[in-house]
């Protein structure tokens, strides 16, 4: 799972996400929901979602202080399920 | 299409201008009639469309009296499109889009053609000439989007944002898109064919001033610095609409997506002052009076 947060905190608001089901039991895909599944990336760790990554705070290039482009607060979490095969 | 210039009351208006710089999209419901919109989807699904060469004025791309060259000649339709980008723009291309019935995925997110830098702009007309229901999709935009730098099918990773679009519709509406808009198809969940027909226009001319602007000196007369007198009015006005954010964007990032339509709008209006909150004001504060630093 990846959240898009509204700035570098852990606890703040999520802006956007994006799901993939490692389990092959669900696939979520573009703009399926209008609800995000958490409402900050806290909430995702308090629910067992572990941070296994987050975003680097990194200048902005010199000439592009001002310019927007990707999000910059990504953060990726893994839960770990168990699966019947 | 016609060179010639429209009734100044099919324009757009001022507020409707504020509402493409800050949301990148103007959305028109039920604006082509109904017989016209059957007549387009006879045409559609009499097989595929010719794809006429990019590069010509749009006057000379469709055979006249055919569906498209009367869908482009609906007056509200010209009105749009030569206050977006003037009259008789370059065509760029067309195409219809198709989302086929039951579709397990959507497409991903992505802005068109490649990354693009200009100031000027092209827009894309999507025009939705069926009922276009939630399950059966419509196209996802994420308004607000188009100023962030990005190449294509780059952000096809992002699912899902606070305050997306879904366009969900009855048929003969229309939207009208800065290119630089990001969107996708949403799949289609219903046991039906869904059609989008889109076309990509050029402008020929400065865009400068180009909508109904008998309002814009008096809306731009407040005090381009604070205006919060302007901000205040109860009515919508350009300080309104340009200054509200969209609940995607990330709080930092926000601020500088106003700056955006900030420098959009002095292209617009040809304004070299025009603010929202101090933001450019502020920066472009750069004292060399040495007499007061005595």
């Amino acid at each position: 799972m990846i959240l898009y947060l509204s700035n570098s905190a852990l606890d703040s608001d999520v802006r956007g996400w994006t799901i993939y089901d490692g389990t092959g039991q669900t696939y979520p895909t573009t703009g399926d929901s209008d609800t995000p599944p958490y409402p900050t990336g806290l909430a995702a760790m308090q629910d067992g979602w572990r941070v296994i990554q987050m975003p680097q705070l990194i200048p902005p290039d010199k000439d592009l202080e001002y310019t927007t482009s990707f999000f910059k607060f990504e953060y990726v979490f893994e839960k770990m399920v168990e699966v019947e095969t | 299409m016609t060179t010639a210039t429209v009734n100044p009351e099919l324009l757009l208006t001022t507020n409707q201008m504020a509402s493409f710089a800050a949301r990148g999209f103007l959305r028109f419901d039920n604006l082509v009639p109904a017989d016209l919109n059957r007549r387009v989807m006879d045409a559609f699904d009499a097989g595929p469309v010719a794809r006429p060469a990019a590069g010509l004025p749009l006057s000379e791309v469709y055979a006249p009296g055919s569906p498209l060259d009367d869908l482009m000649h609906l007056p509200e339709i010209q009105g749009i499109v030569q206050s977006l980008v003037g009259p008789d723009p370059l065509f760029d291309h067309h195409a219809v889009h198709i989302r086929q019935p039951n579709e397990g995925r959507a497409q991903g997110l992505h802005g068109d053609a490649i990354i693009d830098t200009r100031m000027h702009f092209d827009i894309q007309l999507m025009y939705f000439p069926h009922d276009t229901p939630l399950e059966m999709g419509g196209t996802l935009l994420l308004p607000g989007s188009q100023f962030r730098r990005i190449n294509e099918s780059d952000i096809a990773r992002y699912q899902n944002f606070v305050g997306q679009i879904p366009m969900v519709c009855e048929a003969g509406t229309v939207l009208a898109l800065h290119h630089g808009i990001w969107h996708c198809g949403r799949r289609n969940q219903t046991d039906r064919v869904r059609y989008m027909f889109k076309i990509r226009l050029n402008p020929r001319v400065r865009q400068h001033r180009l909508w109904n602007t008998d309002d814009l000196d008096n809306q731009m007369r407040a005090d381009p610095v604070t205006n919060l007198e302007a901000r205040n009015r109860t009515e919508e006005n350009i300080y309104s609409i340009l200054s509200r954010p969209e609940p995607w964007y990330e709080f930092p990032v926000g601020r500088l997506e106003i700056v955006n339509r900030v420098k959009f709008w002095r292209f617009l209006t040809g304004s070299n002052t025009f603010d929202l909150s101090y933001w450019l004001t502020r920066l472009e504060n750069q004292p060399e009076n040495l007499a007061l630093a005595a």
